[in-house]
Parts: C-alpha cells; sequence; structure tokens
C-alpha cells in the first residue's frame, strides 16, 4: 500500500449525500479480474451520458459536462470533498479502488460509511471527518477560487486552507501509524517475517512430509 | 486441566503469533486457488511487488466457469474466458505445486483435486477462497474458506490473521439405515443445528456413523459444515485415512510415512476435551432428506408433506417459510413424494466422487430418465472421478438411462457457466446451495443425495429410494 504523509492537492466539491458505492462503481465492473484500473469508471452512471461496460475505452464515450469531475478547473484533482454518509450501500472494496485508481487520496466529509471508511485506509486513501460548518466552508471556498488546494498533514493531522487557516482531525493511532509507513495488513504481518520463519523451519523438522 | 480437542491441537500447532486481544496469525500449509477469487489477489503481489512466500503451498485449478461439454470449443463467453486464462498467465509467473488448467486430465473441482493427489493432509491448515474448503476436514485438517485480500495475505506471508472459533461437537451415534448415505447425515445434522447454529464454531464430527462412512462420504459432510454456520468442519484421521492417502502422489513417501501416521494418531480430541456446545442424532433415525425450502435448514424427509405456514405461531418463521413456499412454487401440505422435477443435476464438490456416482448409478442401471424431465446431467468432480467411472462403466449406465455424461467441473452447482436453471424450473441437486437463483434466475433447487437424485430422475418426481 502506498503510504500517506502529506500533500498539497487541487480540492473537488462533490456536492451530494449520500453517495453509494453503486454510484462510485456500478455493479458490472466487479467482473472485472483486476483491482486497479477502475479510476475511468468512477462514477460511471454520473461521468458519462452512455452505459459503461467493462474494458470500455472510455477515452471516447460522451461526458456529461455538468459534472463537476469532468470540468477543466478539476482535472488532477487528489483531495475530494464530500457529503453525509459518503460510500454508503454494498461493501465492495471496487469503491476505493476506484477511488485510489482515480487519483483522489484524501476525501474530506462530515460522516462516512462505516464499511467504506475502513477499506479507504487498506487502500491507502486518508478520509477525514470534519464538522458539517467547515465542510461547508470548505465547499463555498473551493466552488469561489480557481486552484484551490488543500494541505494536508497526516503527521500533525491538520488540514490547512490557502488562506492559511487551519483544522485538526482525528484518526486513531494504528490506521495513522499504518498509513504513515504504507502499512497494509500484510505489510503489518510481514514484520514478523522473522517468527513466521522461525515457525516454518520448527514446522519442516516436525512435520517434513508436509513441505514436500 | 482439560484435554484439548482436535480443534484445539490444529490451532495450536500452527500459532505463529498471538495479540493481547486474540488476534492470531495462523500459518497456512497448504493454498487452493481457482479463477473467481485470485485475480485481485495476484494482482495485488504484483503491484506491491511482493512474491508468494511459498508458491509450494499452491494447488490451483480452473473450475467455477469451465464448461461441461463441447470442449473444443472452448470458453465461450469471454468473461469467463478471460477469468480461466487470467489464472494461467498468474500461475505461470508466480508458480505452484499443482496446475490443472483447462481441459486437463486431472481437471476437476478444486475441493475434489486436492484430495485425490494427496495435497490435503491431516494435521494441515488449508485455505482457498471458497467456502467449501471446509470439505478438507474429512482428513483431519484445519480447512476454511476466505476472502479475496486473505488470498492475497496468504500467498504474501503464508500466514492468515485469524481469531479462534469456538468448539462444537457433533456426534451421530448407531448406524445408519440402509440406502442412508452421507449427504442425508449432513441434512439432517443442518435441519437440527439450522444454517446458523454453527456460527462462530469449529464443528468436529465424529461417532460411529462417522467412522463408517468412507472417506468421499465424510467430505460431503464436512462440506456441508460451511451450510450450518462453521466456517470448518473436522474429523479426526483414521485408518481409513491413512489408506486413502498411501501412495497418492504428494502423500508423505517412504520412511516419512511411518513417520506421518503416528503423528496423525495423535490427531483427535483428548478424552476428557470440552465442547462448548454438543450435538447428538442417532443414524438409525435418519431417513433420506430432501430440501423444500430456500435455505438447506428447510428440509425434511422424504414421507414428510411440505409445511404448512398456518401451523407455525412464530411470525419470523412463519413469513420465511411463506416466502419460501412462494419461491418453490409449492403448496402448505404437499406430499414431497409428489414434488415433480423438470432437471437433475448430479455433481458438485458435494457429490461428484467416485462413489457418489456408484450410488447414483445403482439406482439408474437399467431404468429410464422419465419423460417428462428435460435434462438429467451428471458431472463427475474431476478428470479422475470421470476416468474411474469410465472404467467401471457407469457412463454407459448414465447414458443408456437417459442422463447426460459431462466433463467435470462446478456446473450447474452455482451456474456461473451455461448450465444454470431457467425462471421457475426444478431441480433434483446433489449441491450444497438452494438459496434463490443460485442454480440459475428464478431457479427451484431441491438438495438430494445422489441416489434420491438418481431416482427422482427415473421417477419424474422425488421417491423415496429404499423402495426403488
Ligand atoms: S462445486 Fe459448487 S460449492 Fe463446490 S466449489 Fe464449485 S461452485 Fe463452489
Amino acid at each position: 500500500m502506498k503510504a500517506f504523509t502529506q500533500l498539497t492537492g487541487l480540492a473537488c466539491p462533490l456536492d451530494r449525500a449520500n453517495v453509494d458505492t453503486d454510484a462510485i462503481i456500478p455493479k458490472q465492473f466487479l467482473k472485472s479480474i483486476k483491482r486497479t484500473g477502475f479510476g475511468p469508471y468512477l462514477f460511471d452512471e454520473w461521468r458519462y451520458t452512455n452505459y459503461g461496460e467493462p474494458d470500455m475505452d472510455c477515452t471516447t464515450r460522451p461526458l456529461n459536462k455538468d459534472f463537476v469531475l469532468n470540468q477543466v478547473r478539476y482535472q488532477g484533482a487528489q483531495v475530494l470533498l464530500a457529503r453525509d454518509n459518503f460510500g454508503c450501500g454494498s461493501s465492495r472494496e471496487h469503491a476505493p479502488w476506484a477511488i485510489e485508481d482515480f487519483g483522489f487520496r484524501v476525501i474530506i466529509a462530515p460522516s462516512f460509511a462505516d464499511i467504506f471508511f475502513n477499506n479507504c485506509f487498506k487502500n491507502g486513501i486518508l478520509p477525514i471527518v470534519a464538522s458539517a460548518g467547515i465542510v461547508d466552508q470548505l465547499f463555498k471556498e473551493c466552488e469561489a477560487a480557481e486552484g484551490y488546494a488543500l494541505n494536508v498533514d497526516l503527521a500533525s493531522q491538520t488540514v490547512t486552507m490557502p488562506s492559511g487557516q487551519s483544522f485538526g482531525f482525528e484518526i486513531n493511532a494504528t490506521s495513522k501509524h499504518n498509513l504513515l509507513n504504507g502499512l497494509d495488513e500484510i505489510g503489518l504481518t510481514l514484520l514478523h517475517t522473522d517468527k513466521i520463519k522461525a515457525f516454518e523451519n520448527q514446522h519442516k523438522q516436525t512435520q517434513p512430509w508436509l513441505f514436500a | 486441566m482439560a484435554g484439548k480437542t482436535l480443534y484445539d491441537k490444529l490451532w495450536d500447532s500452527h500459532l505463529v503469533h498471538q495479540d493481547e486481544d486474540g488476534t492470531s496469525l495462523i500459518y497456512i500449509d497448504r493454498h487452493l486457488v481457482h479463477e473467481v477469487t485470485s485475480p485481485q489477489a495476484f494482482e495485488g503481489l504484483r503491484l506491491a511487488g511482493r512474491k508468494p512466500w511459498r508458491n509450494r503451498s499452491i494447488v490451483a485449478n480452473p473450475d467455477h466457469n469451465t464448461p461441461t461439454q463441447n470442449w473444443d470449443k472452448g470458453i465461450e463467453d469471454p468473461v469467463s474466458r478471460l477469468q480461466v486464462e487470467t489464472l494461467d498467465k498468474n500461475i505461470k509467473e508466480f508458480g505452484s505445486l499443482v496446475y490443472f488448467p483447462f481441459k486437463d486430465k486431472n481437471q476437476g473441482i478444486i475441493h475434489v483435486i486436492g484430495p485425490e493427489h494427496g495435497t490435503t493432509l491431516p494435521g494441515m491448515t488449508v485455505v482457498c477462497g471458497d467456502s467449501h474448503t471446509s470439505t478438507h476436514g474429512a482428513f483431519g485438517a484445519l480447512a476454511h474458506g476466505i476472502g479475496t485480500s486473505e488470498v492475497e495475505h496468504v500467498m504474501a506471508t503464508q500466514t492468515l490473521i485469524a481469531k479462534k472459533s469456538k468448539n462444537m461437537l457433533v456426534k451421530v451415534t448407531g448406524r445408519l439405515g440402509i440406502g442412508i448415505t452421507a449427504k442425508d447425515v449432513a441434512l439432517a445434522i443442518i435441519g437440527v443445528t439450522g444454517t446458523a447454529g454453527g456460527t462462530g464454531y469449529a464443528i468436529e464430527f465424529a461417532g460411529d456413523v462417522i467412522g463408517d462412512l468412507s472417506m468421499e462420504g465424510r467430505m460431503t459432510i464436512c462440506n456441508m459444515a460451511i451450510e450450518a454456520g462453521a466456517r470448518a468442519g473436522i474429523m479426526a484421521p483414521d485408518e481409513k485415512t491413512a489408506a486413502y492417502l498411501k501412495g497418492r502422489q504428494y502423500a508423505p513417501k517412504a520412511d516419512q510415512w511411518e513417520q506421518a501416521v503416528a503423528y496423525w494418531n495423535t490427531l483427535h480430541s483428548d478424552a476428557d476435551a470440552q465442547f462448548d456446545a454438543v450435538i447428538e442424532l442417532n443414524g438409525a433415525d435418519i431417513q433420506p432428506q430432501v430440501t423444500w425450502g430456500t435455505s438447506p435448514e428447510q428440509v425434511l424427509p422424504i414421507g414428510a408433506t411440505v409445511p404448512n405456514p398456518a401451523n407455525e405461531k412464530d411470525a419470523t418463521k412463519r413469513t420465511s417459510i411463506e416466502n419460501a413456499l412462494k419461491y418453490m412454487g409449492l403448496s402448505a401440505n404437499t406430499p414431497i413424494t409428489e414434488i415433480k422435477l423438470d432437471k437433475v443435476f448430479i455433481g458438485s464438490c458435494t457429490n461428484s466422487r467416485i462413489e457418489d456416482l456408484r450410488a447414483a448409478a445403482a439406482v439408474a442401471k437399467g431404468k429410464k430418465v422419465a419423460s417428462s424431465i428435460d435434462v438429467a446431467m451428471v458431472v463427475p468432480g474431476s478428470g479422475i472421478v470421470k476416468r474411474q467411472a469410465e472404467e467401471e462403466g457407469l457412463d454407459k449406465i448414465f447414458i443408456d438411462a437417459g442422463f447426460e455424461w459431462r466433463e467435470p467441473g462446478c456446473s450447474m452447482c452455482l451456474a456461473m457457466n451455461a448450465d444454470r436453471l431457467s425462471a421457475g424450473e426444478r431441480c433434483a441437486s446433489t449441491s450444497n446451495r438452494n438459496f434463490e437463483g443460485r442454480q440459475g434466475p428464478g431457479g427451484r433447487t431441491h438438495l438430494v443425495s445422489p441416489a434420491m437424485a438418481a431416482a427422482a430422475a427415473i421417477a419424474g418426481h422425488f421417491v423415496d429410494v429404499r423402495n426403488v
């Protein structure tokens, strides 16, 4: 998993509450054999005016010009501003896969759906819960000023706006540690490599036939 | 201090690390891999620049998507084909101990081929991205299904993050009556435990009935432990286990054989071991079983009538009976023997081994599938099972009786390939799940033993196989 320490990234405001994972990545894309490549299909039904299918070439598909992700000023955005209950619905891990593949590393919202929130950490995305008041302010400032970029610093747990104003956010110690160091569960388990190896050697002694 | 259960022994002998909150790392000996739940795991390894910790723990084979006829045409559905080809590529890149590609003479359902080659052994931990991995518990292995993220975790670290389950003992005493098979035992057990009764437990199956069963029959029962809610079902290995394994390709050889058997003989629950729950059934009471509803626990003996929701006082249960009857297109109080069928499916990792095919063929011999039956198919669990059946002439018996004799695979167990029910079609199936839509959208599944399925194919409706 990619580590997350800090970034200064363009923000993109997605002004809808209760965005569910089927909206984030529609069900037909779950047939894919990959964990990557979902970026072009992120918010597929909102982004394009035709029906998306797996493996479609998205560069030639008709875009919904009104959808915020399609606006020129938000190209290259890394911080997604969202509303309440972001990521609700099915538990598909394809949703954070698509968000990360598209290029977002941070999502700021007043609240997140539980499973989605946890899935973000497994995939190198930092979900930040901010008060409704702050989120509102971010939406307004972002829409008012082109090139609106936020600085997000995980170590100090702060987000700084272009004005220099900043706010803090909460994160549990384990998630913070894993994200800062780019450790997924596999990475964490591999911290026990010596123990696993020692176990394996002993296991080989006692049951050599298991290692045929 | 109380003695240990078999599950305790298997757990303790694989524990690598334990956190204060009980979260543990257990070492995994065998990793079974198929095409549907592995692509993202391999992709994850690739992206992180990781390699399998021990690729010789991997036994792999496509089964869910592969067609069971017209193999010369290959896999026609492009999405299915891509999944299968992806497995080919991944195994080529990352390596494995055993790989049978599509059309290989040994290819089959992953839970059938593992034991066939001696890659499932007593005392092992076995995982697979598939819930019916519990099958391998029949050998005294701790075996259970895992998710795609866990598949990747096992590949990369040879361990699984797990929490210990509680211990349940299901004891089946006495003797089975004539014509009663392991499948009837499995369904009868689920009829008692319910589909959630085993949740949070590892179930050990024991008792004279279990001891009397062949390895094939034992696998059928452990296979369905998951349908009782338990991730793992286990049985203590005995002489039959050793006899089954002896001489198989990956079973211990020469001097290691004795050493292994001596170790396997220690793999049983101690006499003073404590179980958190105990369920006892008398084998003599078990009748041929038929599921009538949309959950494996909605099961009855062949002589029964479909339940009447009006007799159920509990409102939630009443609604679930009503819903099941509606989906299944059955009316209350219908005798099970009056349920007419459209299709018959003999196969799946529950019942596609040689013994299952022999039992079905014994019933079908010299008879004809009823003209009202649209399709009756027999799908062997593996290439090895298929060849053995052909050597014994079982294929002829089936074909002469009007059954289709197919190539091995999961087939109509989950209808991911072309084999499926149409809406409203009713099927007697030897598989393990009768959920809504499992065998095709709107399809209606009744779970039975292979002998009962064959008897139903010939009669066109369910019959008591003991009277055939
Ligand atoms: S036969 Fe059915 S239950 Fe068994 S592995 Fe295949 S799909 Fe799953």
